[in-house]
């Protein structure tokens, strides 16, 4: 801990640091990629929609020692359509789920009722879960719906809070997201559940979570931009994101661990199910919306940001101040820091240059209102 | 200039111990109020606790989409909660979900096929005139075996004028009264029940071998048992007489034969409970009957009211219980009638709504059936609660190893927010009807992560103080307002996340997203309440005040600046201190 923390200290102060906001276009290079990938595997594979949404029947048997490739020849026997069957568990314990697709209620409870007579059990220990496909079909809509819901209420809602700007960030980084892990499903195969919607809506919330974070204290630390002329909007968006990391990481790593829980037990325990497939989505969704709130959503507000006449008239006032400062053989960042740039805001007021530099003493208290009221 | 600050820091403080004790006071009443209401344990779903869950969908006839809408899909729910309960289901629940969805959940076992089968037909009601009638089971006389033969003949009553009057046994029979007493377009009614009491069955039908059937079937039946109840007349043609059960407003089972039905639900254009100021009737239902029905509906009447009790009732029939007898008094021809009775509102409601049922315009069909047995619903529930476990565990632990002694107050604050997100769900279970089914539990873990998010921000941001040279008290007041604000934004965006999806979706995304948004305001409360007071008080302590290298706080270890930034203008750099 003591190097990490020693790390989040350095990070604050911003001896050290990332220049995400520079580097931006490599990383918007590599979402696109990225997406681009998600989007084309999402066009050639498609998605393996589950039972749930096309329709059909899922068995699940008691213990039994039928092996699964005769459990499978028994469905298909019995139902006349394809059945897929997975083993649960393992050894003497192991219960066989049996999916068949297309097969209307009706028809299931004959299969149910075959099946159960030839694996030899009693069929009402044969459990199961029958989808008429309109009733998967209306939950996919109505997650989209939410979806498109969810999206407007919370670009205004950002925008109220934040501005427009950060508002269409989040946005963006929201889609992103939810376009990766809708692509890694496509791409690796993950059959799409019910459950893997709810986990996917939730990265909604989630991602957000981190953005907003950053957007917060980026928010703070530029209150009073304009009136000083050593740092750049950019700039200080790195800052942010710098001195904010720590949180950010461990947010984010707090939010996995239980999830990875789920996803240890719905995979390894259960085997498959509504647990494997809800942590699955949010595990992936989650390590992207981390991502994204870092090296997207930010970097965006800033270039953003910076195409305001206010932000480039102050971009220009720092580049030129900068050179002055450069003429007189001094570099910028090595320039002892004697004020305090941006108001009242001390832990965010340390420039946002990358690189060791050294710690500005003095924090400008007393200049803004009292810190104790602050909102 | 600090220093003035610094007081009024300090001032600001408020009062921790207050808010500690509030939420100990609410923790105290929720788990006393869930002791007190026995409940105990959250309500568990049909997936963990092992049952079948029909989901159905409502399909309008053609031309009636708008059929579909809030009044008449409770209707339907009400209809069909009385269908399965009849089975002798017990806490069988019915509910619509989103629009057109009714959900019906079905603890363990007990038939659920023939649950699956009276769901998902259509109700039929029918009017059906009363040719015997008595009180069934222990509690009435012997049964008068249905000899007094009588020529009621079904046919007879089914061709209309013909046989004018088809039993016409003058013999005082009787049906003690059910709750509708019959009447007219006069609002004439007949308030009193009935009293002759002998429950001497007249006008049974006999002669040709299918009454005489019957009337071996109405001597058997016995109407207080409710598995011979729930097959009474099954399998009856609406065209053919059958026996049926009916409760009266006594309470009591009554036994009836019932000639064939001569109008039915759909006839019904609609059905309304009222409140009869005018005549002191009490709460009546009005009927208005569609065109072809209002003829319909004169002729029986105006045939009914020529026969003697209990051959001038009516019965009306749902699903084969006979849910009222009205007697008719005389022709009902304008296409409305009122029946009066011992009504209460509700039982006046509840009669309209089956009235109205008849003529809904819905049919619904199976959209999912889940069977889950016990054993799987208790194990998927042990995997939750173990994958649960295993996810706090390694929260813990993370907090543990990166934040020492904070970490202490942040898995108090976890064990609050479990505690009280724990009883919040007991005590919703018996109030609103919440089952905690497996996406739900999916939900409660998630949100450990996203509260120990809120403890995460503002713990840095202490530290962040911490590190510009603040002892432990200011600090961690003055990093409580910027938390509070990040904490309440971002706790905001995950509320309104839950909400939509409550709102919008429908069935295990609901569940999931109800817990969400429980646990989201349940982190702001502990936050707000518990975890910022109890870091104010425990900023007092020497362990916390002084940095112990173990409280997670240490100033050195943070790589704190020294104390000693009064000046407003070093003028070299200050080398900090590596921990």
């Amino acid at each position: 801990m003591s190097k990490l923390g020693n790390l989040g200290a350095r990070l604050h102060r911003g001896e050290v640091g990332y220049d995400f906001v520079g580097n931006r276009k490599i990383w918007y290079g590599i979402s696109i990629l990225i997406t681009i990938t998600a989007i084309v595997g999402l066009a050639v594979r498609g998605l393996n929609m589950g039972i749930e949404f096309q329709g059909g029947a899922v068995f699940n048997t008691p213990k039994t020692s039928v092996s699964v490739a005769q459990a499978q020849e028994y469905a298909e026997e019995a139902s006349g359509h394809d059945a897929i069957v997975q083993k649960l568990g393992s050894g003497d314990d192991a219960t066989l789920r049996i999916q068949v697709a297309g097969i209307d209620t009706a028809e299931a409870d004959k299969v149910s009722a075959e099946l159960a007579n030839k694996l030899g059990v009693a069929e009402k220990d044969v459990t199961g879960e029958l989808v008429g496909p309109s009733w998967g079909e209306q939950i996919a809509n109505k997650a989209w719906q939410g979806l498109g819901i969810f999206l407007i209420l919370v670009v205004i809602y950002l925008a109220i809070a934040f501005e427009w700007r950060m508002a269409l960030a989040a946005f963006v980084a929201l889609i992103h997201d939810i376009t990766i892990t809708v692509g890694i499903y496509a791409l690796v195969g993950f059959e799409v559940t019910p459950g893997t919607v709810i986990g996917l809506l939730t990265i909604l919330g989630y991602s957000l979570y981190d953005t907003v974070v950053v957007f917060d204290s980026l928010k703070e630390q530029t209150k009073d931009i304009t009136k000083q002329t050593r740092w750049t909007y950019s700039d200080i968006a790195n800052r942010s994101i710098n001195s904010t990391l720590v949180r950010s990481v461990n947010t984010t790593v707090v939010a996995l661990l239980p999830v990875a829980g789920l996803l240890f037990i719905g995979g390894g325990f259960l085997g498959a199910g509504m647990l494997n497939d809800i942590s699955l989505s949010l595990f992936v969704g989650l390590a992207a919306g981390a991502y994204s709130s870092i090296f997207i959503a930010t970097p965006l507000v800033a270039d953003l940001k910076e195409r305001e006449p206010q932000m480039k008239a102050l971009k220009k006032r720092v580049l030129a101040k900068r050179a002055q400062a450069g003429a007189h053989g001094e570099s910028p960042d090595d320039a002892p820091v004697t004020d305090e740039p941006l108001g009242d805001e001390p832990d965010d007021a340390a420039p946002a240059v990358v690189g060791p530099r050294n710690q500005p003493a003095s924090r400008g208290r007393g200049r803004g209102r009292p810190s104790g009221k602050r909102r | 200039m600090a220093a003035p600050k610094k007081g009024r820091n300090a001032s600001a403080q408020s009062k921790p111990g207050r808010s500690l004790a509030l939420i100990l006071i609410a923790i105290a009443g929720l788990t006393g109020g869930m002791f007190a209401s026995g409940h105990t344990t959250p309500r568990l779903g049909i997936d963990l606790a092992g049952g079948t869950s029909i989901t159905l969908r409502a399909e309008a006839e053609p031309g009636q989409e708008s059929a579909i809408n809030k009044t008449n899909m409770n209707t339907a729910v009400e209809i069909m909660e009385r269908r399965v309960n009849g089975l002798g289901v017990s806490e069988a629940e019915v509910q619509t979900q989103g629009d057109r969805n009714i959900i019906v959940n079905i603890p363990k076992g007990t038939n659920s096929k023939e649950a699956r089968d009276q769901v998902g037909t259509t109700a039929k009601l029918y009017f059906r005139p009363v040719i015997a009638t008595e009180i069934s089971g222990a509690g009435a006389t012997p049964t008068p075996s249905p000899s007094a033969s009588n020529s009621a003949s079904g046919d007879s009553t089914e061709k209309a004028d013909s046989s004018a009057s088809p039993s016409g046994s003058a013999s005082p029979s009787a049906s003690s009264t059910t709750q509708g007493r019959a009447v007219t377009d006069a609002l004439k009614a007949d308030p009193t029940p009935s009293t002759s009491a002998s429950p001497s069955a007249s006008g049974s039908p006999s002669g040709d071998p299918a009454t005489g059937k019957l009337e071996e079937q109405y001597a058997a039946l016995d109407c207080t048992k409710k598995a011979v109840r729930a097959k009474a007349g099954d399998g009856a043609k609406a065209s053919d007489p059958t026996v049926a059960c009916g409760q009266n407003s006594s309470g009591q089972w009554q036994k009836y034969i019932l000639g064939p039905a001569e109008v039915d639900g759909t006839d019904v254009d609609k059905a309304e409970a009222r409140f009869n100021t005018q005549t002191a009737a009490g709460w009546t239902v009005t009927m208005e009957f569609t065109d072809a029905g209002a003829k319909k509906f004169g002729e029986i009447t105006g045939k009914l009211a020529k026969n003697q009790q209990p051959q001038n009732q009516f019965a009306i029939v749902l699903d084969g219980d006979v849910v009222s007898d009205p007697s008719v008094s005389q022709a009902l021809t304008g296409g409305n009638a009122e029946i009066s009775g011992n009504f209460t509102q509700e039982s006046a409601q509840s009669l309209a709504n089956m009235l109205s049922y008849g003529a809904l315009p819905l049919s619904f069909s199976e959209d999912s059936v889940t069977t889950v047995t016990a054993a799987l619903g208790g194990e998927q529930l042990k995997a939750g609660l173990i994958a649960g476990a295993i996810g706090l565990a390694l929260v813990v632990i993370y907090l543990l190893v990166y934040y020492r002694g904070l970490s202490v107050i942040a898995i108090f604050s976890l064990l609050v927010s479990a505690a009280l997100t724990y009883t919040i769900m007991s005590l919703l279970g018996p109030t609103i009807g919440f089952a905690l089914n497996l996406p739900a539990v999916c939900g409660a873990i998630v949100a450990i992560g996203i509260t120990a998010d809120s403890f995460i921000v503002y713990f840095e941001r202490v530290r962040d103080e911490i590190r510009e040279g603040r002892t432990l008290r200011p600090a961690v007041e003055r990093a409580w307002p910027r938390a509070r604000r990040t904490i309440l934004v971002s706790d905001f965006v995950s509320f309104l996340a839950a909400a939509v999806l409550f709102v919008v979706t429908v069935g295990k995304v609901q569940g999931f997203a109800f817990t969400l948004g429980l646990t989201t305001l349940l982190d702001v409360v502990v936050v707000f309440l518990f975890t910022k007071p109890l870091l104010t008080i425990m900023a007092r302590s020497k362990f916390f005040a002084s940095g112990h290298s173990w409280s997670g706080l240490d100033p050195k270890r943070l790589g704190a600046q020294p104390p000693l930034r009064r000046t407003r203008r070093p003028s070299a750099p200050i080398e900090t201190k590596e921990a």
